[in-house]
């Protein structure tokens, strides 16, 4: 049986050192071995993990499960289910299984997309205000409180309207809105991380400052980043869906959950072809459950406190 | 719990050389901002003007109670955190007047090791990395040849080369400053800052970090100042001691000179307190200091032990002492013989 | 702490500042001529340019940028496009619906996670735990329209208790009783909407009181365990959550456009869509920068509340 992580406290001089334990220590345990055996720890986030998978392969092979083409005026309005199309169609005549799998390639889109412009964006000006500090720091701090001051989902609303509604239109404004967070989050970090001897070590061995921040800082604050953009990519989700359902986003003739569900606000719909709003909704239920619960098992892996 | 006994160091450096790192009147004040507006209302005076030198080839140590300025000099003088004023000279230049470039390269000839082995590392390297980073950051050696000095380093601080894919949280304390002080090493420097290495540590491994230090410092011709309060280890390694009291020296000589004839009252209280293992020892007398450190935004006027001095004067109240003598100097009215 | 309460409303100021100037900017990005509005179609351009004129269009920004600011303080938001009546008069009709739709909304939040925060913290990891973080999820995570049109399903047209949306009942005089039948559905999917987070700050700050020592003490003094939750250890518990009230703010107004526009409640949700659908520029502006100030000012609210309350924080 091999000997685990065996500490060398025994300061034993190198040829006295058993053989076994030397040849042991080939073994490394890096941080993301650990992270990802404590994830898997997670019976919620691993449930999580299966069925955004699942979506996500919805979404790259929608062409070859959709039955039909989801812009394609088939059979007629707002039909029940039948065997030719599973869900019915929709209030214009397109079959609304094909549009319900195809609407996850905007969802997904939408809440990658936003994510990482957003998470670019925040990452640079929150490294930059916590490592340079003073006025620097001010400056970005005081853009940072303009932004939050707007509530989100309005602003968003006022930006969409201006610039016309469209996916990259929404993928834009989310991405360009959504920074603000991550700044002060990774500000935060740098702040405390900037302090650290290791860091100090650097300096002293001349290492240039662009090195400093990027190799020795900012992976060490990858951990909240991490967990911040993944519940953001659900927020993303929610937002494009209220969005789309207010007329504000992706318009049709391209699915999307949210606009999908817009013509359930009139009553007769609401009330007589429930499957017409029913799947849509639940299929943003899933994602963004799924999502949120990934992002807690990653918050809870990657959790300072337990680990060492 | 056993106390080691250490024999004293038996360095005799004397040859008359040009110093290696010479500090000038040497400042360090942090503002101490108040109000709304947050107006400097003062000044905490870390270090309050340091006139000294180190030669090369020598060990110093800057010892004194926390607070006293020491870690801060050291700081000051790799330039951790500049000077508020003075001038620290590394071979006859002085840093002040150096480029961003020249800056670089001296940084490369000056190196610290720091107190805490938990923090010294960064948890996501590989030591083997760690290593290798500084040779490669100055593109001082091609890939085979840092992995061949990485190798080499290892074994020279008493670990193997089959550590290089481990990670810091898998090293004990000890095993840690080992891998700091390779880490300094790499760049091949003629000095070491050492900010406390060993205080950190379990007693036993103390000894041997210690010992490591000065096998190190043989081989490779290495200068030190030794930064610790802790004196067992200060004078097992040490050549000279200087002691600092609220931001200045207040004596400084030769380890022996300091050990058996301190000619300041603080030194003195501060050996007294020194435990002695050998009972029949024991019997020497106690010089006990009242009193709490002062304030360093507001050192006191005069000499700035006399608020706690057993022995002060009027004068000391007033005039404040300067550092005078020949090798061993002393900054005190009344010093003791 | 008196001086931490003015750094921070010194600090306020240039953001406010900078909300000021972000909201012009958007304005002047908006397409759609104001001058149109004025003129009747078989105008001329000499018309058209003597009309910019007046409405001083012509002016380089930044005096139109200060008009538009000295106006604002004046009280005057402009016209609104479609109505033409004053902006202001619009909102005024439009803000009592909705503050009173954000406080119901606010009021069951706490009254749902308040209880079942504390009984949570209490019962930490037993069932009740689990229900508990599987309701804040899902709470988290279901789009607030599709539960609300889920509520009006089944509510309203299966059961037929609640009506379907507006504020009255058309053709009635209304009355208080008759409001508060409307204001439920609303106030309870809204409120639901921030009650998932809300319920884990509550747990959590519960959970941290709970371990405390001054509590080991109460207990082993004797008391109940009953007296020892809900007197000592709630006391402090709450601080931090009648400060998260602040945090809660801008989610709330963001809820409320939603909701607002699903049961129809006529407030200043509902005039937002309104005013983007028919392009109404003024109006979608003044709402803008009512709500950022308001965020502002709950925000400032919530730093100066917790500094009051928490004699532990001196910011120096």
């Amino acid at each position: 049986m091999s000997i685990p992580n065996v500490k060398l406290d025994t300061e034993l001089p190198i040829n006295q050192i058993p053989v076994a334990v030397k040849e042991e220590l080939g073994n490394e345990e890096s941080y993301l071995k650990l992270i990802t055996k404590r994830f898997f720890k997670h019976k919620l986030a691993v449930v999580g993990l299966i069925i955004f998978s699942l979506i996500v392969l919805l979404a790259i092979f929608a062409p070859l499960i959709a039955p039909h083409n989801p812009y394609a005026v088939e059979g007629e309005f707002a039909a029940a289910p039948s065997a030719e199309h599973i869900l019915g169609t929709d209030e214009v005549g397109r079959d609304l299984f094909s549009r319900l799998i195809y609407a996850a390639r905007v969802s997904l889109s939408v809440g990658v997309g936003a994510v990482v412009i957003y998470v670019a964006i925040g990452t640079v000006l929150g490294a930059i205000a916590g490592y340079f500090g003073k006025w620097v720091d001010m400056v970005i701090m005081r853009i940072t409180d303009v932004f939050m001051s707007f509530p989100y989902l309005m602003v968003i609303l006022v930006l969409v309207s201006i610039m016309g509604p469209k996916l990259i239109n929404v993928i834009l404004v989310l991405g360009l809105l959504g920074w603000p967070s991550i700044a002060r989050l990774v500000r935060g970090s740098v702040l405390s991380i900037k302090e650290m001897d290791y860091v100090k070590a650097g300096v002293a061995l001349g290492f240039s400052t662009p090195k400093i921040v990027f190799q020795h800082i900012l992976p060490n604050c990858i951990a909240p980043i991490l967990v911040n953009a993944t519940f953001g990519i659900a927020s993303a989700i929610i937002m494009e869906a209220s969005l789309s359902f207010l007329g504000m986003g992706v318009q049709p003739p391209t699915a999307s959950w949210g606009n999908m569900l817009t013509e359930a606000q009139s009553i007769t719909v609401l009330a007589s072809q429930p499957w017409l709003w029913i799947p849509p909704g639940i299929m943003i239920l899933l994602s963004v459950l799924s999502i949120n619960f990934m992002g807690d098992g990653l918050r809870d892996a990657m959790d300072p406190k337990s680990l060492k | 719990m056993s106390m080691i006994t250490l024999p004293e160091k038996d360095g005799i450096f004397g040859k008359l050389t040009d110093p290696l790192l010479e500090i000038k009147n040497l400042k360090k004040y942090y503002p101490i901002k108040k109000g709304v507006l947050s107006k400097t209302v003062g000044h905490v005076k870390a270090v309050d003007g340091l006139d000294f030198s180190i030669y090369p080839g020598e060990t110093i140590s800057l010892v004194g109670e926390s607070g006293c300025g020491k870690s801060t000099t050291g700081r000051a003088i790799v330039k951790l955190d500049p000077p508020t004023d003075g001038s620290v000279l590394f071979e006859g230049k002085d840093m002040a007047d150096l480029s961003k470039g020249e800056l670089r390269k001296i940084r490369t000839q000056m190196q610290i090791i720091f107190q805490d082995p938990y923090s010294s590392l960064n948890p996501r390297k590989r030591i083997g990395d760690l290593l290798a980073e500084p040779l490669l950051a100055h593109r001082l050696a091609s890939k085979e040849e840092v992995n061949k000095k990485v190798d080499k380093m290892l074994e020279t601080v008493g670990l193997t080369k089959f550590h290089k894919g481990r990670y810091p949280h898998e090293f004990s304390g000890g095993q840690r400053q080992r891998i700091g002080i390779a880490r300094a090493l790499m760049l091949n420097p003629k000095l070491i800052v050492c900010d406390e290495p060993v205080s950190a540590l379990d007693v036993s491994i103390q000894a041997q970090v210690l010992n490591l230090l000065k096998d190190l410092q043989k081989e490779f011709n290495l200068t030190y100042l030794f930064i610790a309060h802790g004196l067992g280890a200060v004078k097992y390694i040490s050549d000279r001691i200087a002691v600092m009291y609220l931001g200045k020296i207040v004596e400084l000589g030769k380890t022996g000179d300091i050990f058996t004839r301190p000619k300041h009252p603080y030194t003195q209280a501060l050996l007294s307190a020194y435990p002695i293992p050998n009972p029949h020892l024991r019997d020497r007398e106690r010089i006990v200091v009242e009193g709490d450190v002062p304030s360093p935004a507001n050192p006191p006027k005069g000499c700035r032990f006399h608020t706690r001095c057993p022995f002060a004067a009027s004068v000391c109240r007033e005039k404040e002492p300067v550092l005078s003598g020949d090798s061993h100097t002393v900054a005190c009215h009344f010093p003791l013989s | 702490m008196l001086q931490y309460i003015i750094r921070r409303i010194l600090i306020a100021i240039p953001v406010l500042f900078g909300v000021t100037v972000f909201n012009f900017v958007i304005i002047n990005m908006a397409p759609g001529n104001p001058v149109d509005m004025y003129l009747n179609p078989d105008a001329t351009e000499a018309d058209a340019e003597a009309k910019k004129e007046a409405l001083g269009l012509n002016d380089p920004i930044y005096v139109q940028y200060f008009r538009w600011l000295s106006n604002l303080l004046h009280g005057d938001f402009g016209f609104s496009y479609t109505t033409y009546e004053p902006v202001l008069d619009l909102i005024l009709t439009r803000v009592g619906p909705t503050l009173l739709l954000m406080g119901a909304a606010l009021l069951i939040a706490y009254i749902i996670a308040i209880p079942i925060g504390i009984l949570s913290a209490t019962r930490q990891y037993s069932w009740i735990d689990y229900l508990t973080t599987t309701f804040s999820f899902l709470g988290v995570s279901i789009p607030s329209f599709f539960l609300g049109l889920g509520a009006i399903y089944v509510f309203a047209l299966v059961l037929g208790i609640l009506p379907t949306g507006g504020m009255f009942t058309l053709g009635s005089d209304g009355g208080f009783m008759d409001t508060l039948i409307h204001l439920l559905m609303p106030a309870v999917i809204l409120g639901t909407g921030i009650a998932g987070s809300t319920v884990r700050y509550v747990r959590s700050s519960m959970l941290e009181v709970l371990g405390q020592d001054y509590l080991r003490t109460a207990r082993a003094k004797g008391l109940k365990e009953f007296i020892v939750t809900n007197k000592h250890a709630l006391k402090n518990a709450l601080i931090p959550i009648i400060t998260i009230i602040g945090m809660e703010i801008p989610v709330l107004i963001g809820g409320a456009v939603v909701t607002e526009q699903i049961f129809q409640w006529p407030g200043l949700g509902q005039l937002t869509i309104q005013s983007i659908s028919s392009r109404d520029y003024p109006t979608l502006m003044a709402i803008n920068f009512l709500a950022a100030f308001a965020v502002l000012f709950s925000n400032l609210l919530t730093d100066i509340l917790y500094s009051v309350v928490d004699p532990r924080i001196k910011y120096s």
